[in-house]
C-alpha cells in the first residue's frame, strides 16, 4: 500500500496559481480517475492537497490533472508546484497541516475545522476507507493535544481578534459590557464585529455624521449617539474604541480624570485605532484606564507570533511521537494482514480485511 | 514519626513550585493538574501530620511557632482546595504551593519546634477561637495570593508587555471579585475567631488583643473602602498584600508571646 499527499500550498504557489487547483475535483473524483483506493480532498484558501492510498504508483502529473478544470488541462508537466510526501512523510505532513503547524498563521485552528469538513465529505462520498480513516482520526487527536499542550493556540495576530482577547482578560464575559464605538470606519466596524460575535450586546456608535452612526448601529445591533453627547457615555461604558479622523486628541487624563472618580471600581479599556491617535497617551496612566493604540496592539500580535513560534518545537515533538506509534500501529497491522491472506483465500482488500 | 510527614508534604509542594519553575522558563506554562494534585498529596500528608500531633497532645496542634505555622500552612492549601477548582482558579496553585512551601519550609528549618507542657489546660473555647483564626488567616493568605495574580495581570496589561503567563491568569475582573469575597470570608471567619476569644475564660495578653483588633480593624477598612468604592481594584489587591504580611507578622507576635506565657 502506497500513502501519499501531493499538493500545493501557500508556500509552493502563488494564489493565482492555487485557484486553478482548486474547486475543480472532488475525493470521489479523484479516486476514480486516478485509481486510488482511497482518497481526500482538503481544499482551502492557503492549500490544495490530495491524501491518497493505492496498490500502484500514481504520478503527481496524474493528480494534478484530476484537480485541474478539464477545458483548462495542460499536457505538461504539472510538477513544479506541487509537493509530495510519502508514507512517513505524508503522515508527518497531515499532522503538521491539522495542528495548525503548516499554517500561514502558525497555530491558527480554522485549519481543524476545514480538516474535518474534508474528512467528512470524502466519507460520506465513500472515497475514505480504513487506511485514510485511521490516519485523519489520528490527525484529529494529535491536532487537538497539540492545542492543549501547547501555547501554539494561544493569543491573537489581528486587531479585531486583538483587542477581544485584550477585552477578555479584563472583563471576562464580554456580554455585559457596554461599547462605544466612535468614528464608524472600517476598521472600526470590523472590530466592533470582533466583539459583538463575542458576545457585547451593548452597544453605542457615535460619529460626526450621525447617519453614518445609525448605519454603523443598525449594522451591528447597536444605537446611535450624537457626536457632542460621547464624552459622558465614559461614565457608564467599559470599552471605548476610537477611529476618528482627528488631527488632536479627542479624550484627554484631563477629560477623563473625573469622570473615572465616578467608576473606580470598574476598569475601562481604551482601543484607539486612528492615526493620528484620538487618545492622549497620558490617558494610560489613569488608575483602572488601559489604552492601547495602534502600535500597541500591533506589538501585541507581534508578541502572540512569538510566542506560537516558541511553542512550535514542542508542538513538532508531539507530532514526531505520533508519528512513530502510528506508521509502527499500522506496520503492525500489516504484518498480521499478510499472515491472514497467506492462510485464506479472502479476495478482498487485504488492508481493508485487516481493518475491519 | 509525625515530622516525616510535614516533611513528605513539604517535598509534594516543592515538586509542584520546581515544575512551575521549569514551565515558566520553557515559556510552555500551563495551568495543569499536575499542581493540583501536588497539592492535594501534600494536603493529605499535612493532615496525618496534624492528626498525629494532636492524638500525641491530646489537643490541637497548634502549641508552639511550628505548629502554628504547620496549621496555617494546612488552612492555605485546605482553603485553596476548597477555592481554586470552585473558581476555576488552577493557576493559583502555581502561586500557593510557594506560599506553603515557604511557610512549611521556614518551620521545618527553624528551631521552634519547642515542646512544653502548655499552662493552660486543653480548653474547647480557646482551640475554637485558634483554630478558627488561623483557617481565617488561610483565607487571608489566599486573597493575598488573589492579589498577585491581580497585581501582576494588571501590570502585563498596563505596559502592554504579555508573557505566556498572561493567557493563563483569570481575567481581571474575576480575579476581583474573587479578592472581594475572599475578603469576606476571611473577615467573617476572623471576627468570629475574635470573639470565640472571649469565652476562652482565660485573660489573654493586652498587646495579642489590640494587635488582633487593629488587624481586624485593618480588614474592616479594606472591605468598607472596597464596598463604597472609595478604592481601585488595584490598591484592594495591594492591601490585601499588606493586610496578609501584617497578619504574619501579628500571628508570630501573638505565638511569641503566648510561649512566654506558655497560652496556645
Amino acid at each position: 500500500m502506497n500513502l501519499f499527499c501531493i499538493g500545493l500550498s501557500h508556500h509552493t504557489a502563488n494564489v493565482a496559481t492555487r485557484e486553478q487547483f482548486a474547486g475543480n475535483a472532488t475525493a470521489e473524483s479523484i479516486a476514480r480517475q486516478a485509481g486510488c483506493a482511497e482518497a481526500l480532498l482538503l481544499t482551502t484558501c492557503n492549500r490544495v492537497e490530495v491524501y491518497a492510498v493505492s496498490d500502484k504508483r500514481i504520478s503527481t502529473d496524474e493528480i494534478a490533472r484530476c484537480l485541474v478544470a478539464p477545458a483548462n488541462r495542460d499536457p505538461n508537466n504539472y510538477a513544479p508546484p506541487f509537493y509530495r510526501y510519502e508514507d512517513n512523510n505524508c503522515v508527518q505532513h497531515l499532522f503538521r497541516v491539522a495542528s495548525g503547524l503548516d499554517s500561514m498563521v502558525v497555530g491558527e485552528s480554522e485549519i481543524f475545522g476545514q480538516a474535518k469538513k474534508a474528512y467528512e465529505s470524502a466519507r460520506t462520498a465513500g472515497a475514505v476507507g480504513p487506511y485514510l480513516h485511521r490516519l485523519f482520526q489520528r490527525a484529529f487527536r494529535v491536532a487537538k493535544q497539540v492545542r492543549t499542550h501547547t501555547d501554539i493556540a494561544r493569543g491573537t495576530v489581528s486587531v479585531g481578534s486583538v483587542a477581544v482577547e485584550l477585552a477578555q482578560r479584563i472583563f471576562g464575559k464580554l456580554s455585559e459590557c457596554k461599547v462605544l464605538v466612535l468614528g464608524a470606519g472600517e476598521t472600526s466596524e470590523r472590530t466592533t464585529r470582533a466583539l459583538v460575535s463575542r458576545g457585547v450586546t451593548d452597544l453605542r456608535v457615535s460619529n460626526r455624521s450621525l447617519d453614518r452612526a445609525r448605519e454603523l448601529a443598525q449594522a451591528v445591533g447597536g444605537r446611535a449617539v450624537p457626536f457632542g453627547d460621547w464624552v459622558p457615555q465614559c461614565r457608564e461604558i467599559d470599552i471605548l474604541l476610537t477611529s476618528t479622523a482627528s488631527e488632536i486628541p479627542l479624550l484627554t487624563a484631563e477629560i477623563l480624570a473625573p469622570m473615572l472618580r465616578e467608576r473606580l471600581d470598574r476598569p475601562l479599556f481604551v482601543i484607539d485605532i486612528a492615526v493620528p491617535r484620538d487618545v492622549d497617551p497620558s490617558v494610560n496612566e489613569l488608575e483602572g484606564v488601559y489604552l492601547y493604540d495602534i502600535d500597541s496592539i500591533r506589538s501585541v500580535a507581534e508578541q502572540s507570533l512569538a510566542l506560537r513560534q516558541q511553542q512550535v518545537a514542542a508542538a513538532e515533538a508531539i507530532i514526531a511521537d505520533h508519528v512513530t506509534e502510528f506508521v509502527n500501529s499500522i506496520s503492525r497491522g500489516l504484518n498480521r494482514l499478510s499472515q491472514v491472506a497467506e492462510h485464506s483465500s479472502v479476495g478482498e482488500n487485504p488492508l481493508r480485511a485487516s481493518e475491519l | 514519626m509525625d515530622r516525616y510527614f510535614l516533611i513528605a508534604s513539604t517535598f509534594c509542594f516543592l515538586a509542584a513550585v520546581v515544575h512551575t519553575v521549569i514551565e515558566l522558563r520553557a515559556k510552555l506554562f500551563r495551568p495543569l493538574r499536575f499542581n493540583f494534585v501536588a497539592i492535594g498529596l501534600g494536603f493529605i500528608f499535612q493532615t496525618l501530620f496534624l492528626w498525629i500531633r494532636g492524638q500525641q497532645l491530646g489537643r490541637c496542634p497548634i502549641t508552639n511557632l511550628f505548629e502554628v505555622f504547620a496549621f496555617l500552612a494546612w488552612s492555605v492549601a485546605l482553603v485553596y482546595m476548597l477555592v481554586g477548582p470552585a473558581y476555576r482558579l488552577s493557576l493559583m496553585g502555581a502561586f500557593t504551593a510557594p506560599l506553603v512551601l515557604l511557610l512549611q519550609g521556614f518551620a521545618l528549618i527553624a528551631p521552634i519546634d519547642t515542646r512544653h507542657s502548655p499552662s493552660v489546660p486543653a480548653n474547647s473555647w480557646l482551640e475554637f477561637h485558634a483554630s478558627m483564626s488561623l483557617v481565617a488567616y488561610g483565607v487571608f493568605a489566599l486573597a493575598c495570593i488573589a492579589g498577585v495574580m491581580y497585581l501582576l495581570q494588571e501590570r502585563q496589561l498596563k505596559t502592554h508587555h504579555l508573557h505566556s503567563i498572561f493567557y493563563h491568569l483569570p481575567p481581571l475582573t474575576n480575579l476581583f471579585a474573587v479578592i472581594t469575597r475572599l475578603l469576606w470570608w476571611g473577615f467573617a471567619l476572623y471576627t468570629v475567631g475574635i470573639v470565640s476569644g472571649f469565652f476562652t475564660g482565660h485573660p489573654l495578653p493586652r498587646i495579642q488583643v489590640v494587635a488582633a483588633i487593629a488587624l481586624w480593624l485593618l480588614y474592616a477598612a479594606i472591605l468598607q473602602a472596597r464596598h463604597l468604592k472609595w478604592l481601585a481594584p488595584k490598591r484592594v489587591a495591594a492591601l490585601c498584600i499588606i493586610g496578609f504580611s501584617a497578619a504574619l507578622a501579628l500571628l508570630w507576635g501573638i505565638t511569641f508571646t503566648a510561649e512566654l506565657h506558655h497560652v496556645p
